[in-house]
């Protein structure tokens, strides 16, 4: 099985690299839409909604017609944000939409961003993600988050409140949180998606 | 609710193959404080919340060593990989990067060019830049000097200067107004060192980073100093510090940072265990 991970040019994707090597994942780095015909595929990503989105546009097709596919897809942070409607962070641009909801800034009394390891709080234990994983630890780098308009969110974070920290539907998952990053407990989550 | 880091700093000399580690560690004893990327990995294990390696010998031609440990390291540890020494462009951050770096650390290259600061920010986001300083306490005698931050240390009131080249070299500029300055050019996080704390381990400068973790909005990471868990568990007390950095009180084998974490938890300082 090969995992399809996209490169759009959107942050460190050696992370996640390293990260499925070390679960003995065999994978491909994506640059082409032509080219996402992994198995399951993970969409990453780091920085600005308008930007990602404009790099991702050559893949929106290509992406939506996997989902149809039933392919697994995992987003994580702005992967996950990439997912929804649109964002206020650059309300010019749609998101793949193939989740509802609006990203918006999170509404907090604490510093933005919100670096650093927060707890996981599992609203559905039911979500394969969460297989054999209790309420750990996960390093989170975001100052948006995505709050749903439909039932699919499966876990939370409290930073002053409550945040989204990952959803589920279908063969779609999102992780606000960075699995590669949060030791054990993100192997075990990651490890969980490649054994869908 | 977010937990406080504790961050082990492997001070890296890459004189030899694969680097060794080298600070707090007498000269006879370096063979024990190994390998940077083994050391990484053992205090992964241990429940670091993320691994800082500073190149202190930072010269062009031991690059690549630096490149090499760090894509080593990050093959098998899975919390955020920070790396400063030597980075002052675009390129030697990106060879960093794609060595499997999460954070880079910049320190002489941004206070000679500040700009840097915004160019690192921008290409690979503000998460993944650090500003480092070092910051010299300077006590006033007498008459308090124009366009400087002062506050109320031990000795008496004070500004601080940040250094460059590992310390070495002065700079003239405010340590405080830089780290707010940093903030406003893009970024993410600072890694505050005390000069005249490091390596005393009686603990970190508490109303340096009192200040500077008050008045930005951006994590600082506290460093210089520590000597035992209750140095780490003062600074969390007292400061608004997101993270603690340690050297030899881990390198040692003093206290694992499992044993610091269950200190600060008994102490109710939320930390990932």
């Amino acid at each position: 099985m090969t995992i399809s991970i996209l490169d759009y040019d959107m942050g460190n994707i050696k992370s996640i690299e390293n990260a499925l090597t070390f679960l003995n994942s065999k994978l491909e780095i994506v640059k082409k839409p032509k080219n996402l015909n992994g198995e399951k595929i993970i969409i990453p990503g780091v920085g600005a909604f308008g930007q990602a989105m404009k790099s991702l546009e050559p893949f929106r097709e290509k992406i939506k017609g996997e989902v149809k596919k039933g392919t697994p897809i995992l987003g994580i942070c702005l992967g996950l944000q990439a997912f929804f409607e649109k964002s206020e962070e650059t309300s010019s641009t749609d998101g793949l939409g193939l989740l509802k909801g609006e990203v918006v800034k999170i509404d907090t009394d604490q510093n933005l961003p919100h670096i650093g390891w927060n707890t996981l709080k599992i609203e559905n234990s039911e979500c394969p993600l969460f297989k054999g994983v209790q309420n750990g630890y996960v390093y989170f780098v975001h100052s948006y988050h995505a709050p749903p308009r439909e039932n699919i969110l499966t876990a939370t974070s409290d930073y002053g409140t409550d945040i989204t920290a990952s959803v589920w539907k279908d063969n779609i998952y999102g992780t606000q949180f960075h699995p590669e990053k949060s030791g054990e407990v993100g192997l075990k989550i990651l490890k969980n998606f490649l054994e869908l | 609710m977010l937990s406080k880091r504790i961050i082990p700093c492997l001070d890296c000399d890459l004189g030899v193959p694969e680097g060794r580690v080298v600070k707090g560690v007498e000269f006879e004893n370096l063979k024990e404080a190994g390998k940077p990327a083994k050391l990484a990995e053992k205090y992964y294990k241990e429940g670091a919340d993320e691994i800082v390696f500073l190149d202190i010998t930072a010269s062009k031609q031991k690059r690549e060593t630096m490149s090499h440990i760090v894509k080593n390291t990050s093959e098998n540890v899975f919390v955020p990989l920070s790396v400063g020494g030597g980075i002052n462009s675009i390129e030697s951050a990106r060879k960093i990067f794609n060595s499997g770096a999460d954070k880079i650390s910049i320190n002489t290259a941004a206070l000679k060019n500040p700009n840097l600061v915004e160019k690192i920010s921008k290409r690979f986001g503000s998460q993944a830049t650090i500003v480092a300083i070092d910051a010299k306490r300077r006590v006033i005698d007498s008459e308090e000097p124009e366009d400087r931050i002062t506050i109320e240390t031990p000795e008496g009131k004070a500004w601080y200067e940040s250094s460059i080249y590992g310390g070495s070299k002065f700079t003239g500029k405010d340590a405080i107004k830089w780290a707010k300055e940093a903030e406003e050019r893009g970024a993410g996080e600072i890694l505050l060192t005390s000069m005249d704390m490091d390596g005393q381990t009686e603990g970190y400068d508490i109303p340096l980073t009192k200040k500077i973790s008050e008045e930005l909005s951006i994590p600082v990471i506290a460093s210089g100093g520590c000597g035992n868990p209750k140095h780490i568990y003062e600074v969390f007390k007292e400061t608004e510090a997101s993270a603690a950095l340690a050297a030899s009180i881990f390198h040692y084998d003093e206290y694992s940072i499992k044993e610091v974490k269950e200190y600060l938890d008994d102490r109710d300082i939320p930390v990932r265990l």
